[in-house]
């Protein structure tokens, strides 16, 4: 056994022992910590696995932004104690434990004795990089090759923001998502509220930019853009906007809309829907690029803050 | 054994942590949280999978890869969803249990919210 399988064996026991931790804890607010730590450490299995777009993402939205929201709701769920009726009997964890084993042996044998043939379109994808003038394989999938993917989770994300937001309750309907975060001024929150940003905006952006070419693109980057929002927020420095504000509407829909109108017009040039001309492609795929940042920066941010509690005259 | 084979089999047990912990606690909070971890555990099959096509001087598959970023987004999506929903929940009744004989206490709501 070698230094790198020691590595990756030790790094697999560590996740296993952090997953166990957050199933078995008794503290909710402790299985929300557990979970922050197992997703930065899956974020470096992916690197390890030689998919670094899909680790920064982990990283960002499976450990930061996840992290996040569970911690923030598992702080105001403090007082909900379950009642003692509800933990399942011995027969139910005993038959759930057998099903679990079963499932995760079951999927382990499908890992071990993988068929020797293996499918792959990373040959396709890179002798089609030439049309897009993007050299990242993975954006040209997400952008390009697959679309329409990337499109229609724009269009998830706004029936999430939707679906959150239609759970406010009558009076607070039109105002601010979230409760008004105070914090005291001269505070290490504060202070690095005012720090970070600016830091964090410059890494945003580079690495939305860098997405073309290297590991990358919009989501990572927006997931960046949006914590920064959020640590000023959580600070106190800034409030949510209320949802019945039509800028931020349109943002939260400029990223979809643009990339439907797109498609449109690919249909009706000719080649089909979502069908960049050829010429024109880096700069299309740019622009809805932009337009994306805007729009995931503002989802995601909303959806961290929850549904419309205070009314808009406080 | 291989450090994907590792992995693979990492991903495989997450899955059934996962599974184990939707079942048996019965908080609605860490149903979530166990349904992230199992949904975790499938996309690093994603990922074992398509660390075996690298190709091209593609280190991993891309295809799967777009997948994933696709799928870590939709569930955090869910996942927001699902938590507005809980806290909604204990918002108007006060407990967040999902059993339907337990009696809802109810509270009267704050103005303003």
């Amino acid at each position: 056994m070698n230094i790198a399988t020691l590595l990756e064996v030790s790094l697999v026991a560590v996740v296993l022992g952090l997953g166990i931790w957050t199933i078995a804890v008794r503290e909710a607010y402790s299985a929300a910590v557990g979970f922050v730590a197992y997703g930065l450490l899956v974020a470096l299995i992916w690197v390890r696995l030689d998919a670094v777009d899909v680790a920064l993402t982990e990283a960002a939205i499976g450990g930061g932004l996840s992290g996040v929201l569970l911690l923030g709701a598992a702080a105001r769920l403090r007082g909900a104690q379950p009642m003692a009726a509800e933990t399942p009997g011995r027969a139910t964890r005993a038959s759930a434990a057998a099903l679990s084993v079963l499932t995760s042996a079951a999927l382990a044998g499908a890992v071990l004795f993988l068929p020797d043939f293996v499918p792959t379109l990373a040959p396709t994808v890179a002798a089609k990089a030439w049309a897009t003038g993007l050299t990242n394989p993975v954006t040209n999938v997400l952008m390009v090759f697959r679309a329409m993917d990337t499109m229609l989770e724009k269009v998830v994300l706004l029936l999430a923001i939707v679906g959150v937001w239609s759970l406010a309750s009558d009076n607070a309907w039109g105002g601010h998502p979230g409760p008004r975060h105070q914090a005291d001024p001269h505070g290490i929150l504060v202070f690095l509220a005012r720090l970070l940003p600016p830091i964090g905006i410059v890494v945003g952006i580079y690495i939305f930019w860098t997405g073309a070419d290297h590991p990358g693109g919009a989501f990572q980057g927006s997931a960046i853009l949006a914590s920064m929002w959020l640590l000023s927020m959580i600070a106190g420095l800034t409030d949510t906007p209320p949802v019945s504000s039509r800028k931020w509407r349109f943002i939260l829909v400029v990223g979809p809309g643009l990339f439907l109108l797109v498609g449109v017009w690919g249909l009706w040039l000719g080649p089909g829907f979502l069908a960049y001309p050829l010429s024109l492609a880096k700069p299309l795929i740019l622009g809805i690029e932009v337009a994306m940042v805007l729009t995931i920066v503002a989802t995601l941010g909303l959806l961290v803050a929850g549904a419309p509690e205070r009314g808009t005259e406080r | 054994m291989s450090g994907v084979t590792v992995f693979g089999l990492c991903a495989a047990a997450a899955v059934g942590l996962g599974l184990y912990g939707l079942i048996t606690n019965p908080r609605p909070l860490r149903k979530i949280i166990a349904f992230n971890l199992l949904g975790s555990g499938v996309f690093l099959l994603f990922g074992v999978v398509g660390r075996r096509g690298a190709a091209a001087g593609i280190g991993n598959d891309p295809v799967p890869q777009a997948f994933v970023i696709t799928g870590v987004v939709v569930a955090f999506s869910a996942t927001a969803l699902a938590i507005a929903l809980l806290l909604r929940l204990f918002q108007t009744a006060g407990s967040t249990t999902l059993s339907s004989g337990a009696p809802p206490r109810v509270r009267s709501e704050p103005p303003g919210g």
